[in-house]
């Protein structure tokens, strides 16, 4: 039987945070609007003689994200108009760009290997629809606050081998985005949208196959890991068969828990592309890009093999604890903190992550170390004291005694507990440790 | 050269979302051809080691500042005003089925 | 009976200045003219209600006013504005083009938005979905296109001044049907913000007036840099009533096109003509270009391919009726242009044409090397009967043959009555082009050719 190789490509599109629109400067607040279409102008709503002018900080987060994932510049770079009818493209056309990206060629790590970035580029959102009924017809309602969003699109090469790579692949860009401050890519909210194009190659040949099918509307990670791992299924079986999987787009179904048939792609668009001829193309000088370029922060995964390095914090540990340049900054405060009072970093983000030390949102740094100190502060205790309530513990215990004594040495906990509560103040553990060991022989 | 037929224009006007009739699908076929006549002329002379053209004002990076303009901004009352069709809000359209 | 409605802008300032003349007089006569004129003729698609009324609190401004046409393109807020479609038959553009702001702001009174050929595909007005305007000095002819009903308006007296656009010839070669003076600025001059697109990487709005120095004062209060619109420059604008009642000695001017075949019966009028920028120490000269009719191809396929995507978002769903509603004009210039951008045909088409866009360019850089100005017939003859367009595929395109190279281009060009027939009462006009934002040069020239000659009928009574 053959086996087959999964050759897998994401798209991936996140709505920039910018205050204001991709050409216009209506509010870009869409999912927070109270009422549909109050967040338009002529310009958005596709108004006829209305003219697009295009947001600088979204062409510079643009920059900043490909530079995070080490890809090379355009500095000569412009727009384009992608033409197509639908109810919710105001202008007919969205305007995105099409041979000339302002990012291409990155790449970022995975645990199952590196991934290459195709391409990166600029774009905008288009309106909502959402399907109801009026009046007895079934109607589609459309919304244009959500028209003219800055959009990045993020396109990788097909290197992704499995669901759990490309959840793992887009986690990773979400953190990274998270972390610029440039999206928050809140899935529910269509704040970041997933595609995967998929397809099978049997071991051992070369090029890429004669096919690929376009999974698209996935918004979550755990339908993505799905979806894909389905698809792997569904195609092995048609290619088992002698047959090569139609060439089209699905999208998944959760519930019934598959991929089905959205359209043919064979027929592809036509979208005549052709650069806009109401914006001026963008050229970059090296002192911008590199300016840019020293603007970006340590980047996470930077982060975590420095704090691997030195601290010996965990993978895992190290990826909770940055999530964003504020929590970097502040954890970094802490190990400081630590190693200059000379103690444990690492028993203090233990700490931290079993929530042993309470957190409150502004706590600064030496706050929370000091809690730490007072969390495994100890007394000397009066010897006679400690033994007086070893003695009395053991009595109120004969049980717990028993079960020692039987060799389930795990009762020492609660015997330990019981003595502590007894004494009242912070004991050296192992001060109580020696007593009562002694004590039960 | 572009063959020019009923197929080719029939395919234009659904790319460019126009609905025609038989009689327009006729007398379409033979303005495009008129007109690709006219066009053709400029297979005449020789564009070697020239650039395209796409904007004649040689400008570049015309940005704008990330702020929120409020007075250009439409109220939903505006937006809506010129709509034939208009629910709680929305534009409407018959129901689209799929994307 | 007074005919204050036959005034000048100029004229009409300077009197208001003298109080030799109320706003009230002024307007009573153009509404009386309007009322006689405007049915026959089919100038305005729609009047404003009671102009006089708005004028009144306009009087210390520096239009002080006086009632301007605008082309039924320019979106303004409170009358319709249709770019002469059914499609758009009873839009209200929620928003003001810069433009009519401009003017607005400057104390002008839209008095009502003219006829055009529908989104401006013509050359004739005869295309427009709202009947075809006629040409006020000869009722059996056309007025010319597509800025065909603003030309009208100062030809026939129903405004003081006017405004249209130009996305190649649409405000020289009505003004030069007419009888009128038309300024087409550099691109990037005067903001397209609020004008439904046609062409984008052409489209121009600009000035049709009686005088040159009316189209200098309007030029000069409409232009300058817009942040609504990404393709304006920053340029400074030329103060261009300095340039009036200049000296042209010594200017270097080329004379094109007389020898384009066709112009044979006009060729011999301009020929005559230019006598009078020699005697004025201008030195002309007739010298070779690139053929214009490589033009037609270019704007052909420029404009076809751009105005598709423009009018793609007139889906009737936010505004407007559905695509159903397009007339044949515009349902074969958009088809036209889908079919020049599409896959596998974009090469041969779009893109050869935007190369040989760029000769042009290069062509007229070669010729402003040499020559401080460039002249030409606007048109290759007068203006052509009514029905002319009609079943004329390329009707336009060939009518503006001789302006579309400065159109694609994007030069600035002014023509100015240089002849009339007195048989027909119809004129030739001359068309004088300047290098890019060298507006001062074209109009010190107009205007000195247009006071040294008896063909502008404000000036002379003619």
């Amino acid at each position: 039987m053959t086996t087959y190789t999964p050759v897998i490509g994401l798209e991936i599109h996140a709505e920039l945070k910018t205050a204001s629109k991709m050409f216009c400067g209506c509010a870009n607040d869409p999912f927070s609007a109270k009422s549909p279409n109050i967040y338009t102008c002529p310009v958005c709503l596709g108004l006829p003689g209305a003219l697009p002018v295009p947001n600088k900080k979204a062409i510079d987060w643009t920059i900043k994200l490909g530079l995070a994932l080490d890809c090379k510049i355009n500095y000569f770079s412009k727009f384009d108009r992608k033409n197509y009818f639908y109810a919710d493209l105001a202008k007919g056309y969205q305007i995105s760009q099409y041979d000339i990206p302002f990012c291409y060629e990155g790449k970022i790590s995975t645990s199952q290997g590196e991934i290459r970035i195709t391409r990166i580029h600029l774009e905008e959102d288009t309106g909502k629809l959402l399907h109801d009924t009026v009046a007895g017809t079934p109607v589609s309602l459309i919304d244009f606050n959500r028209s003219g969003v800055p959009l990045v699109e993020i396109v990788c090469e097909p290197d992704i081998k499995g669901g759990a790579q490309a959840q793992e692949y887009g986690k990773k860009l979400r953190c990274l985005m998270r972390y610029l401050n440039i999206a928050d890519c809140k899935m529910a909210q269509g704040g970041m949208r997933l595609a995967a194009n998929i397809s099978l190659a049997p071991v051992g040949t070369k090029g890429l196959p004669n096919y690929k099918v376009e999974v698209k509307n996935i918004n979550s990670f755990k339908f993505l890991e799905q979806a894909i791992d389905y698809e792997i299924d569904r195609q092995t079986e048609l290619l088992d068969q002698g047959q090569t999987p139609v060439q089209e787009t699905r999208g998944w179904d959760a519930n019934k828990q598959q991929t089905f048939s959205q359209r043919t792609k064979e027929a592809a668009e036509d979208y005549r592309y052709f650069p806009d001829p109401d914006i001026p193309p963008i050229e970059f000088t090296k002192q911008q890009i590199s300016a840019i370029k020293k603007s970006l922060p340590e980047l996470p995964e930077q982060v975590i093999a420095r704090w691997q390095d030195k601290y010996q914090l965990s993978q895992s540990t190290a990826e909770q604890l940055s999530a964003s340049q504020e929590q970097v900054a502040w954890i970094d405060q802490i190990l400081t903190l630590a190693h200059q009072q000379q103690l444990s970093p690492l028993d203090i983000i233990n700490d931290l992550i079993n929530k042993k030390i309470k957190v409150k949102v502004d706590d600064d740094a030496q706050a929370v170390v000091t809690q730490f100190k007072t969390l495994h502060q100890t007394v000397a205790v009066d010897q006679d004291q400690l033994d007086q309530a070893v003695t009395l513990v053991i009595s109120q215990n004969p049980d717990a005694v028993a079960k020692y004594k039987a060799g389930k040495t795990q009762v020492l906990g609660f015997l330990m507990g019981q003595i502590m509560a007894q004494l009242k103040t912070k004991v050296d553990p192992q001060q109580i440790k020696i007593a009562l060991t002694t004590a039960l022989k | 050269m572009a063959t020019i037929d009923q197929n080719t224009i029939k395919h234009v006007a659904q790319l460019a979302n126009i609905p025609i009739t038989p009689s327009e699908t006729e007398s379409l076929t033979h303005d495009f051809i008129k007109t690709l006549e006219v066009v053709n002329q400029l297979q005449k002379i020789s564009v070697q080691d020239v650039t395209t053209t796409h904007q004649v004002t040689n400008l570049k990076n015309v940005l704008r500042d990330d702020e929120i303009n409020h007075a250009k901004m439409l109220t939903q009352e505006q937006a809506l005003a010129n709509a034939k069709n208009t629910h709680q809000g929305y534009f409407v359209v018959p129901r689209i089925l799929t994307k | 009976m007074s005919d204050l409605n036959k005034l000048t802008l100029t004229q009409a300032l300077e009197k208001l200045d003298r109080k030799q003349i109320s706003l009230t007089d002024i307007y009573t006569d153009v509404n009386q003219a309007i009322d006689q004129n405007n049915k026959k003729l089919n100038v305005y698609l729609n009047l404003q209600d009671h102009p006089e009324k708005i004028a009144q609190s306009q009087h210390s401004h520096q239009l002080k006013g006086l009632p301007i046409a605008v082309k039924d393109n320019f979106s303004a807020i409170g009358l319709p504005t249709t770019a002469s479609s059914n499609i758009l038959k009873d839009y209200y553009p929620p928003f003001e083009s810069t433009v009519t702001k401009k003017i607005k702001q400057a104390g002008g009174v839209v008095i009502g938005k003219t006829n055009l050929d529908a989104w401006a595909h013509g050359s004739s007005t005869e295309t427009s979905d709202f009947g075809r305007t006629l040409n006020p000095r000869n009722p059996d002819y056309l007025p010319g296109g597509s800025s065909g009903g603003s030309a009208a308006a100062i030809a026939g007296d129903l405004a003081i001044a006017a405004i249209g656009s130009e996305t190649a010839g649409s405000i020289r070669q009505p003004a030069a049907w007419c009888g009128t003076v038309g300024l087409k600025p550099s691109y990037g001059r005067v903001s397209r913000y609020g004008v439904i697109a046609m062409a984008s990487s052409t489209d121009s709005p600009g000035p049709i007036t009686k005088t040159v120095e009316d189209a200098a004062l309007l030029f000069t209060i409409m232009a300058g840099h817009d942040p609504n619109d990404a393709t304006t420059s920053a340029n400074t604008v030329p103060n261009l009533t300095q340039e009036l009642n200049q000296s042209i000695k010594g200017l270097k001017i080329g004379l094109l096109y007389l020898d384009v075949p066709g112009l044979e019966t006009i060729k011999p009028i301009y020929q005559e003509q230019i006598k009078v920028l020699q005697s004025l120490g201008a030195v002309v000269e007739p010298v070779q270009a690139l053929d214009p009719h490589y033009a037609i191809g270019v704007y052909t396929v420029v404009q076809r391919s751009e105005v598709s995507s423009n009018l793609a978002r007139l889906d009737g769903i936010r505004y407007g009726q559905d695509r159903s509603f397009f007339g044949a004009e515009a349902k074969r210039r958009i088809m036209l242009g889908t079919f020049t951008l599409s896959k596998g045909y974009a090469d041969q088409y779009y893109n050869l044409a935007q190369k040989v866009r760029t000769l042009f360019i290069q062509d007229f850089e070669k010729l402003f090397s040499q020559y401080d100005v460039l002249i030409a017939p606007t048109s290759p003859g007068f203006a052509k009967k009514i029905g002319s367009s009609q079943g004329a595929a390329m009707f336009g395109e060939l009518e503006d043959m001789l302006l579309e190279p400065s159109s694609i281009a994007g030069l600035p060009g002014i023509s100015v009555p240089c002849y009339k027939d007195n048989q027909t009462n119809l004129y030739l006009g001359l068309n004088i082009m300047a290098p890019m934002f060298r507006e001062d040069l074209m109009v010190r020239v107009a205007d000195a050719f247009e006071k040294n000659t008896p063909w502008n009928s404000w000036r002379n009574n003619s």
